[in-house]
C-alpha cells in the first residue's frame, strides 16, 4: 500500500509537470501564442501590456522585466524550481504573487463546488433509488423526464435563466453581492444557494439515472435473490443492493468533485463568484501567463489527487481490490 | 418410490404463465409431484424446461405481478401460493433453503462470507452476534470448510467455486431447513468438485433426514444421488418413477435421447446421440406432445392430443402415446443397437 501510494504520488507530480510544459508550449511555441513573437520584433504579450501606441523601449522593458527574453525551457525550469518552493510568480496584470491571489479565490470555489455537490449527490441518489425501487410507476416516469430535462439543460442556459427569474423579476435573489462565508454566512448563503442549485440540476439528472440503472442491474443480481432466498426483510435485501449500487457513484462523485474544485467556470461567471474559474477566464483573455499557469496547475492538482483518493477508497469499498 | 417418508412438499397442478408482448410464455404448465422426506428428488430437463421457474415460485421468488401463478404447493400444511410475500420470509431460508447454479455469482462480494451468514442466522432467530458467529463457526465446519475460524474473515473471491458452494450449503442449513431445493448446484464447478458437493449433499440429507429436490440438466448427476426422478420438458413432467424404473426401463422417447447422451466408460465406442432439434420456444409450444417434432417415434396423434402423465401400464407415470409395448420394445431395439455397436 505504502509503495503504491509512493508510485502514485511520483506519477502524480510528473502529471503536473507534464501539464505546466503543455501550458509553456501554448503559450510560447504554437504559431501566434501570445509569447510567441513570430515574423514580428516582439511577443503578443508584451506589447499588450504596453499599452496604447508603446515606444520600443517601453516594450523592451517590459520583456526584459517578465524574463520573456529568454529562452522557453530556461523559462520553465525556473517556473519548475519556484513552483516547488510554492511560488507561482506574479500576475503581469496587477503584479500579485499568483500563489496568493489563487488562494484567495479558492474558499469560494470551494464553497460553489461542496455546496452543489452535496446537492446533487442527495438528489441524484434519492430521486434514483426510489425511481428504480418504484419502477414503472407514475413517479419513476415522472422523475426520469425531469432527469431527462436537467441533463438537457447547460449550465450557461440555465443560469442565466435562473438569474433573469429571481434576481430580474421575483427581484429575491442579488447576483454578485458574494461575501466569503467569514465575513457574513447567512449573505454567503444567501448569494450561494441560487448557483448551487443551477451547477446541482445537471449533475443530480445524470445521477439519478445512474443510481437507477445501477439498482436495476444490482436487483438481478443472484447474491440479491440470495439474500431474499435466506429470507431477509426486504429492508435488509435493499441494503445488499445499495451496498453494490452506489460504490460506483463514490468514484463517479470523487472525479465530479475534483474537476469542480478547478473551478466551475461557467457558473461562476454567471453569477459573478470570485473563484478559480472566473480568475483563468479573465487570466485566459489578459493573456497572462502566470495566473493561467498556476490556475492550471491548481485544476490539475485537484484532479489528480481526487483520482488518487477515489482510488485509494475504492479499496476500501470493495475488497475485490487490492493495490501492490 | 424406494422410500417411503412423509410427503413434505406436495405441488398439484402448478402453471407459472408469463405474460410478454410477444404472447404467453408457458414456463411450467401443469406440474404435480410430491417430494417425501429422507429423499432426494431429481428434476431433470433441458435448459428452459421449467425447472428452476417450478423452486422459484415455491419460495415466491418469482415476482407475482409478472406472472399468472396458478396450482397448490403444499409444504408445513401451508399453500405457499396463498402465502403473501411477508408471510413467506419467515419460511425462507428457515425451513425450504435453496442454493444455486453458480456460487461465484451467489454470495454479495462486498460482504466477508462469515457476515453473510450471521445474517442468514440472525434474520430468523433473535440470537446475539457471538452466538451466532459461533453458529456460522460450526456451519462452516460441518460443510468441509478448513479453518472455518479463519475462512468466517474471508470475502467470497478468496474463496475457490466449490468452497463458495459449500459456504452457501452452509447458509441453507442454518436453520436445519426440511426441505433444501439446490438448483444446478454443481454445473458451475470442476468435475472432482462436483462429486465432493453431491456428497455433501447426500450426506446433510442422510444426516438431518430432510428432502432434497435436486435440479439439473444431467441425468448422471441424478442417476448417482436421487430416489425420485422426474424429467421434465417444455414445462410439463413426460416420466416420473423411483430412479431405477426411469434408468432401467424409461418409457419416453425423451427419456431415452437424455439417457443415450449422457458418456458411459462401459460402452466406449458407441456413439453419443444427440436429441435432434432444439426445446421449443415456450411461447408457441408444438400441439399435441411437446417433443413432437424432435421425436423419432412420432406418429399419428402426437402432433394433435396432449399425452397426459399416467401409468399406461409400464409401472410409473409417464407422457407418450406409444402403448406400452412399443415403449418397450423400441427401448430394447436402441439398447440392442448400442450395444452392437459397441462390440464392433
Amino acid at each position: 500500500m505504502t509503495q503504491y501510494l509512493i508510485r502514485r504520488t511520483l506519477w502524480s507530480i510528473t502529471m503536473l509537470i507534464a501539464v505546466t510544459a503543455l501550458v509553456f508550449v501554448i503559450f510560447f511555441v504554437l504559431p501566434g501564442a501570445a509569447g510567441n513573437a513570430g515574423d514580428s520584433k516582439y511577443p503578443p504579450v508584451a506589447i499588450r501590456i504596453a499599452g496604447k501606441q508603446p515606444s520600443p523601449a517601453t516594450i523592451e522593458a517590459i520583456i526584459d522585466r517578465l524574463g520573456l527574453d529568454r529562452p522557453v525551457h530556461e523559462q520553465f525550469f525556473s517556473y519548475l524550481g519556484n513552483a516547488a518552493q510554492g511560488d507561482l510568480g506574479y500576475s503581469y496584470q496587477t503584479e500579485e504573487p499568483v500563489t496568493q491571489a489563487v488562494l484567495r479565490r479558492l474558499p469560494p470555489t470551494i464553497g460553489l463546488a461542496l455546496g452543489a455537490s452535496v446537492l446533487w449527490l442527495l438528489l441524484g441518489c434519492t430521486i434514483g433509488v426510489i425511481s428504480a425501487l418504484k419502477r414503472r410507476t407514475i413517479w419513476d416516469r415522472a422523475s426520469m423526464i425531469g432527469a431527462l430535462a436537467g441533463v438537457s439543460m447547460p449550465v450557461f442556459w440555465i443560469g442565466l435563466i435562473a438569474v433573469f427569474f429571481f434576481d430580474s423579476r421575483l427581484q429575491i435573489y442579488d447576483t454578485g453581492s458574494y461575501v466569503p462565508f467569514t465575513q457574513n454566512p447567512i449573505q454567503w448563503l444567501s448569494v450561494m444557494w441560487l448557483p448551487w442549485v443551477v451547477l446541482a440540476l445537471t449533475y443530480a439528472a445524470i445521477y439519478s439515472r445512474m443510481v437507477r440503472g445501477n439498482m436495476l442491474e444490482v436487483g438481478t443480481e443472484d447474491y440479491i435473490r440470495t439474500a431474499r432466498a435466506k429470507g431477509l426483510t426486504e429492508r435488509s435485501v435493499i441494503r445488499h443492493q445499495l451496498r453494490s449500487a452506489l460504490t460506483p457513484v463514490v468514484t463517479m462523485y470523487g472525479l465530479d468533485l475534483g474537476l469542480l474544485l478547478g473551478g466551475a467556470i461557467i457558473t461562476e461567471r454567471i453569477f459573478n463568484i470570485p473563484g478559480i474559474g472566473s480568475y483563468t477566464v479573465t487570466a485566459i483573455a489578459q493573456q497572462n501567463l502566470p495566473v493561467i499557469l498556476g490556475t492550471t496547475v491548481i485544476a490539475s492538482f485537484f484532479i489528480i489527487f481526487s483520482n488518487l483518493i477515489v482510488d485509494v477508497f475504492y479499496a476500501v469499498l470493495d475488497p475485490r481490490v487490492t493495490y501492490s | 418410490m424406494t422410500q417411503i417418508g412423509e410427503p413434505i412438499l406436495e405441488v398439484k397442478d402448478l402453471k407459472v404463465h408469463f405474460p410478454t408482448p410477444d404472447g404467453v410464455v408457458k414456463a411450467v404448465d401443469g406440474l404435480t409431484f410430491t417430494v417425501q422426506r429422507g429423499e432426494t428428488f431429481g428434476i431433470v430437463g433441458e435448459s428452459g424446461s421449467g425447472k428452476s421457474v417450478t423452486c422459484l415460485t415455491a419460495l415466491g421468488l418469482i415476482k407475482r405481478e409478472s406472472a399468472q401463478i396458478s396450482g397448490e404447493v403444499l409444504f408445513e400444511g401451508h399453500d405457499l401460493l396463498k402465502l403473501s410475500n411477508e408471510d413467506l420470509r419467515p419460511i425462507r431460508g428457515k425451513a425450504l433453503s435453496m442454493i444455486f447454479q453458480d456460487p461465484f455469482a451467489c454470495l454479495h462480494p462486498f460482504y466477508r462470507v462469515g457476515d453473510q451468514i450471521v445474517e442468514a442466522i440472525q434474520c430468523h432467530d433473535s440470537c446475539d452476534k457471538k452466538e451466532a458467529r459461533n453458529r456460522t463457526v460450526g456451519l462452516l465446519d460441518a460443510v468441509g470448510i478448513p479453518q472455518p475460524d479463519d475462512r468466517f474473515r474471508d470475502y467470497p473471491h478468496q474463496f475457490s467455486g466449490g468452497m463458495r458452494q459449500r459456504a452457501m450449503i452452509a447458509m441453507a442449513l442454518a436453520h436445519n431447513p426440511s426441505l433444501l431445493i439446490a438448483d444446478e448446484p454443481t454445473t458451475a464447478l470442476d468435475v472432482t468438485v462436483q462429486a465432493q458437493i453431491l456428497e455433501l449433499i447426500d450426506h446433510i440429507k442422510q444426516e438431518f433426514n430432510i428432502g432434497v429436490i435436486l435440479i439439473t440438466h444431467d441425468l448422471g448427476v441424478v442417476a448417482d444421488v436421487a430416489q425420485s426422478v422426474m424429467v421434465m420438458y417444455a414445462g410439463r413432467a413426460v416420466e416420473y418413477g423411483s430412479r431405477e424404473e426411469v434408468f432401467s426401463g424409461p418409457l419416453h422417447p425423451y427419456t431415452w435421447g437424455l439417457l443415450e447422451s449422457i458418456p458411459n466408460i462401459d460402452r466406449r465406442g458407441a456413439r453419443l446421440v444427440p436429441i435432434e432439434g432444439a426445446p421449443p420456444s415456450l411461447i408457441r409450444v408444438p400441439p399435441g406432445c411437446s417433443f413432437n417434432p424432435r421425436c423419432p417415434h412420432r406418429f399419428d396423434p402426437c402432433d394433435k392430443d396432449v399425452p397426459e402423465l399416467l401409468d399406461r401400464g409400464g409401472g410409473h407415470p409417464e407422457a407418450c402415446h406409444l402403448r406400452i409395448e412399443d415403449k418397450k420394445r423400441l427401448w430394447n431395439e436402441r439398447e440392442a443397437g448400442r450395444v452392437a455397436e459397441v462390440a464392433s
